[in-house]
């Protein structure tokens, strides 16, 4: 079977299912009795198992096999969690995810067979209580040497005809059988092999049904094994041996199937026996009636709600962003229009409005496609703080909050490493040791937090601890003695300015955010990486108490609210985000602090930005004129920019100046007016 | 006849030949991407002097640069003649150049290109690459790369 389609949608569901084990891992840690976590863990591991299996994946399905060997135990109650197996579980995780990496680079799972794991997870097993009956012994061991060839044969769906073909043979005293055909990998003729296999078989008994089916079989639609589902009178090993004797066959195996399983009547009596033997071995599809009945004498079985994705190809998003924003175009020059040529109609105008609606919604409707909750990124986190913990010696505790805030996808999936970095710093470098922490009087446990939520136009990410928060005078001395400032500069530094310092790319030995992290080691690269997605970090830190750094991120970034003004008759805008309020402020008004113009404006000294100034033109304006005063926010900044003239607020449509003309810092870029003029946008934030 | 052809397929290239005060240039066809009508543009501030700013191209903002201040001539009005040759020099970003006329497009052969060494003094010389002769005219073959890079000035 040519799998490689499904790849994308494989590599999808393990990263979900890793996640899901890691996640449910670490609450089996924290409450090792939990029998949903044990049942969701082994659920989640069977899957993975089952999925590795499907798409050729050999050593990653032994090692799933194993891990769910254990769990299975677990499960049973036969071995109980300890500490050691919680870690080797993670490394077994860990390693998945390395099988999952190669798989991702180059459709391999890699050599790496990982003996020592799986050596390490068989000791669990052999750990667990002689109280284990023994029978369960055998059971595990039997499917172990089979689990080789992975049982396809178990995959295949039959239907109900088929069924009670399987029962009334059974019921005549027949066997049925199960039975894995691989060719050698040199065959060329692979359907002519595969016609030699189903004579011979048919000499011994029925072949009812095999998987690819027979018409795929003869069109040579499978690739090196195919399975079947046998009824004979005969034994086994007779339909092995014949197969076996065909020629480029390089290995046949199958045994017995347990009839009950597909006779629904029977399930009853034999109950028992199944909930043995199909615990471990039965895939998802084959989940019979009898599976069924298994599942509802177990206690609580209940499967908590996992978000419905639907998965879109992030390219097909985009397309359909810039027909969005085309319209958005088309719809401003139809404003441009009944504006200028006085074609006042009522008609006309609703029109627009009609038209006005449907691109806001079209736009927010197509926005909302792309927003993703930052849960897929952060949800790893837990894990990376528990194996901090335990590197570092430790105590500490995440908390989270805001997990389900959503953001671009883009920005989602930029946005982890940065979060990382910051995590790793505030466990490796903010949190104190325990001695230094009781002497403080704080609790010996670090609590380090993790918070989002949305705040206007913009997502905020805080991630601080209650660590020792940033020495200044550690960092005056380190950046003087890095030659970033000199000492004379030191002594005028406001802490703030200090503490900005460490963003400094001077100040970081690191070039990449990389495992090794350190206050001011690699918080450059954490700037520039949000600052590339239009975001900004800002740190608050208190010396013994902890420190907190800020992320704000834009929620979007190709279609923005904007307020368009006139300076020096040439038109710009500025992002509604940022602008605060809207004043007329007289020329009498404004005062001179150091030299500096500010207005004071309800109790808040707020400085004057002269933007013509800024923007190298002169202002239309006369020198007395009442000044119009845009106040803009960065964080808790304000500033008051002083324009022209006021147009409007518009939609528009963010467009890049391109790398040839990005040299201008105060200029995020442009967007295109309805009369077809280009208006350049004004970043705030690089004007405070 | 054989060796006439080879040199033909390996060397022959098309210019499209504007016009800088007097002179000629030359420009391969193969960077071209539009030539318009000169068209408002809008200032783009604090950047190099010889970005006029940029300009709207069917939905596309796009740069455009004076390339007599580039080159170190000294700006003129604009005409009826002016005209701006978007250009993608790297296959994928255009440019807009400004130029006082688009004069024809002309095919040179190899023995009518004669490269140039880089001992002349003048500043312009530097986005040179070659001299092409056409007839009577002497055109000057102009090295986008050169003519594109950043300048500091």
């Amino acid at each position: 079977m040519d799998v490689s389609q499904y790849l994308e949608i494989f590599i999808d569901e393990t990263k979900e299912h890793l996640q899901n084990l890691n996640t449910q891992i670490l609450e089996l840690e924290q409450d090792p009795e939990n029998e949903n976590t044990v049942n969701e863990i082994f659920r989640a591991a069977h899957s993975l198992k089952g999925m590795a299996g499907t798409m050729g994946y050999k050593r990653m399905q032994t090692l799933t096999h194993d891990m769910e060997n254990v769990f299975s135990e677990v499960r049973n109650g036969s071995i109980k969690v300890n500490s050691e197996m919680i870690d080797i579980l993670f490394q077994c995780l860990d390693a998945l995810d390395e099988y999952l990496t190669n798989i991702q680079q180059s459709a391999d799972e890699g050599t790496n067979e990982n003996e020592a794991l799986i050596k390490a997870l068989n000791e669990q097993m052999g750990a667990k209580g002689a109280e284990a009956p023994k029978e369960k012994k055998a059971k595990e061991a039997e499917p172990a040497q089979v689990t080789e060839r992975s049982k396809k044969w178990l995959e295949i769906k039959l239907d109900d005809s088929q069924k009670s073909v399987i029962s009334r043979a059974a019921a005549q005293g027949e066997h049925i059988y199960g039975v894995d055909v691989i060719v050698q990998e040199s065959c060329l003729l692979k359907a002519a092999r595969a016609f030699l296999v189903f004579k011979a078989i048919e000499k011994y008994g029925e072949i009812i049904v095999s998987n690819p089916s027979a018409q795929d079989i003869e069109d040579e639609k499978f690739e090196l094994e195919f399975s079947l589902i046998v009824v004979s009178k005969g034994e086994i090993s007779q339909i092995l041996d014949a197969v076996k004797n065909v020629s480029e066959i390089e290995d046949a195996v199958g045994e017995a199937l347990d009839v009950s399983e597909y006779i629904p009547e029977e399930t009853k009596k034999q109950e028992t026996a199944i909930v043995e033997s199909g615990s471990s071995e039965v895939p998802e599809q084959t989940k019979t009636d009898a599976a069924k009945t298994k599942e509802k004498k177990q206690t609580a079985v209940s499967k908590p709600v996992v978000n419905r994705t639907v998965r879109v190809d992030i390219e097909k998003l985009d397309v359909l962003m810039n027909l969005v924003s085309e319209l958005i175009i088309a719809k401003n020059s139809l404003v441009s229009a009944s504006g200028t040529e006085g074609n006042k109609g009522t008609g006309f105008n609703e029109q627009i409005e009609y038209l006005e609606s449907v691109t806001t919604n079209l736009h927010e409707s197509v926005m909302k496609v792309r927003m993703v909750p930052i849960e897929s990124v952060v949800n790893k986190f837990p894990r990376m703080i528990r194996d901090l913990s335990k590197k570092l010696n430790k105590k500490m505790e995440l908390y989270m909050t805001g997990e389900e805030t959503e953001l671009d996808r883009t920005v989602v999936d930029e946005i982890g490493d940065p979060l990382m970095h910051l995590l790793r710093n505030s466990a490796d470098h903010g949190l104190e040791s325990a001695e230094i922490r009781r002497q403080r009087g704080k609790s010996e446990t670090g609590s380090i937090f993790l918070n989002a939520y949305q705040d206007g136009n913009n997502v905020v990410i805080e991630v601080g601890d209650d660590g020792n928060g940033i020495d200044t005078e550690a960092v005056k001395l380190k950046a003087i003695e890095r030659g970033v400032i000199t000492p004379e500069q030191a002594e005028n530094m406001a802490e703030k300015d200090i503490i900005d310092l460490l963003f400094n790319a001077g100040f970081s030995t690191a070039k990449v955010v990389s495992d090794v992290s350190g206050r001011g080691v690699g918080l450059d690269v954490v700037k520039s990486k949000i600052e590339s997605l239009s975001g900004e970090v800002e740190v608050k830190t208190k010396l013994g108490i902890g420190s907190t750094f800020i992320i704000r991120l834009p929620l979007t970034l190709a279609i923005i609210q904007a307020l368009m003004v006139v300076v020096g008759g040439e038109k710009y805008a500025i992002s509604l985000g940022s602008i605060q309020t809207l004043e007329d402020i007289p020329v009498s008004d404004i005062k001179l602090v150091q030299s500096k113009e500010v207005i004071n404006l309800r109790e808040n000294v707020i400085p004057l930005i002269r933007v013509n100034e800024m923007l190298d033109i002169e202002s239309a304006k006369g020198p007395d004129d009442n000044l119009m005063v845009v106040i803009v926010k960065k964080g808790d900044k304000l500033a008051g920019l002083v324009v022209d003239d006021l147009i409007g607020q518009q939609e528009i449509v963010i467009k890049s100046l391109g790398k040839y003309i990005n040299k201008c810092k105060i200029i995020s870029g442009a967007t295109i007016l309805g009369d077809g003029e280009v208006a350049l946008i004004l970043d705030t934030n690089a004007m405070l | 006849m054989e060796e006439l052809k080879d040199k033909e397929a390996f060397i022959s290239a098309q210019y499209i030949v504007i016009r800088l005060g007097d002179e000629k240039y030359g420009i391969d066809i193969r960077y071209v991407d539009n030539i318009l009508r000169m068209q408002q543009i809008t200032r783009v501030p604090k950047v190099a002097p010889y970005f006029r700013g940029v300009i709207n191209l069917r939905g596309e903002v796009v740069p455009v640069m004076s390339v007599r201040v580039k080159m170190g001539l000294e700006d003129v009005e604009e005409t009826k003649d002016t005209r701006i040759i978007i250009l993608k020099a790297d296959g994928i970003e255009k440019i807009g150049i400004i130029v006082d006329e688009v004069k024809e497009v002309v095919t040179l052969e190899e023995e009518q290109v004669d490269r140039m060494a880089y001992d002349s003094k003048e500043e312009k010389s530097a986005f040179v690459t070659a001299v092409g002769k056409c007839g009577e005219d002497l055109i000057s073959l102009l090295d986008l790369h050169a003519v594109l890079a950043e300048q500091n000035q």
